[in-house]
């Protein structure tokens, strides 16, 4: 049985080192989880991320809760959402007493210049490994919903919503037809 | 009183906060700035800022700084603290419930056909807006100078330097620390 304070310590130090929010804590998730833990696989991960994103709230919170859940049901998840929480709201509080002025010190300043870019490219590193070993006409869609969210502005929601509808017409009719 | 509409508005950001991170600015700025007058734009313009130096994701920090502010004003360093736990925990209630009942259904239709099918349409779309994401960081609709994510070809130098590191499977951890320690030597020291 995985011990809760395991799931906590995993969440904590994702918690702890997700700088840029959301998207950027795919990486470490990556990391903790499917190559450190080997709690999920690849396809899961996935749907998780699939999950994360159709249900409101911080993407971070939703992922935490469910790896939590599927880990030891409601106290894994209680566990995993402490630990993703707890040093972002620590740090905060921390500020919000002692360090007022932190964002304006040059030195916090030039850190800040040098990590975005990073940030940036952490972000693509999945992009790519998840897109491995899919069907190539699937590059296509992947392309159209980023030009459509990035570009042309349009809601995740919708682009979802959309891609969704696409999937299960697919399911139901072409592959379907395909066995018979 | 004041306890309770922290509760209320923060608990309306998580369940409406569709998307995640910087999708979730706008709910966030209306609820403490435009609705309740909790703080200026400036303030929250400092908000955003300091969540961009510390971990975590932006609505968990806004909360906990709102709480703590809002409570603070109220009723003094205790009532702070008590605000901020509030605010925080009722931006991820929303999260926390809504994920549990997807989790618990998802497991039990997992064979369902239009379940599968809208889940393997939806993977592709979601690796999208990952890029997306990506994308909108390195050109963004509009930035005021000095709030770009890329400002000169050092930037691109360690952007390139990441996605090598990031290929040949590098601890992204490692190479955060290690681009701030870049970042202050390019930018502050040489």
């Amino acid at each position: 049985m995985l011990r809760l304070r395991t799931i906590f310590l995993s969440f904590f130090r994702i918690g702890l080192f997700t700088f840029g929010g959301g998207y950027a804590m795919l990486p470490l998730i990556e990391r903790e989880l499917i190559v450190k833990r080997n709690w999920i696989d690849r396809g899961e991960f996935l749907d998780l991320l699939t999950l994360a994103q159709s249900v409101p709230g911080p993407i971070a919170v939703n992922t935490s809760v469910f790896v939590g859940y599927r880990m030891r049901g409601l106290r894994g998840a209680a566990a995993a959402l402490l630990g993703t929480v707890l040093p972002s709201f620590a740090i905060i509080l921390a500020i919000a007493l002692f360090f007022a002025g932190i964002r304006e010190n040059p030195t916090v300043d030039a850190a800040f210049k040098g990590m975005r870019p990073v940030v940036v490219a952490l972000i693509i590193g999945p992009v790519i490994s998840l897109s491995r070993g899919m069907h190539p006409a699937l590059y296509a869609v992947i392309a159209a919903s980023a030009v459509a969210v990035w570009h042309l502005r349009w809601s995740p929601v919708y682009v979802l919503a959309a891609a969704a509808a696409c999937g299960i017409a697919y399911e139901l009719f072409i592959a379907k037809k395909r066995l018979r | 009183m004041i306890l309770l509409q922290l509760f209320l508005s923060y608990l309306k950001i998580g369940f409406f906060g569709f998307g995640g991170g910087y999708a979730m600015l706008s709910l966030i700025q209306n609820e403490v700035v435009v609705q309740h007058a909790w703080m200026s734009n400036a303030q929250f313009a400092d908000i955003v800022a300091v969540s961009q130096i510390t971990p975590g994701p932006i609505a968990i920090n806004s909360a906990t700084y709102v709480g703590y502010t809002v409570g603070l004003q109220a009723g003094g360093t205790l009532w702070g603290l008590l605000g901020s736990a509030i605010a925080t925990f009722a931006v991820c209630l929303p999260s926390l419930t809504l994920m549990i009942l997807v989790a618990r259904f998802f497991m039990k239709l997992k064979g369902n056909r239009i379940v599968e099918g809208a889940m393997r349409g939806m993977r592709p779309a979601v690796i999208g807006m990952i890029a997306a994401a990506a994308l909108l960081l390195i050109f963004p609709h509009n930035a005021a100078p000095g709030e770009e994510n890329f400002i000169d070809n050092r930037s691109w130098a360690l952007f390139a330097a990441a996605l090598l590191g990031s290929w040949r499977k590098v601890n992204p951890i490692l190479m955060i620390a290690l681009s701030a320690v870049a970042g202050i030597v390019i930018y502050r020291i040489l």
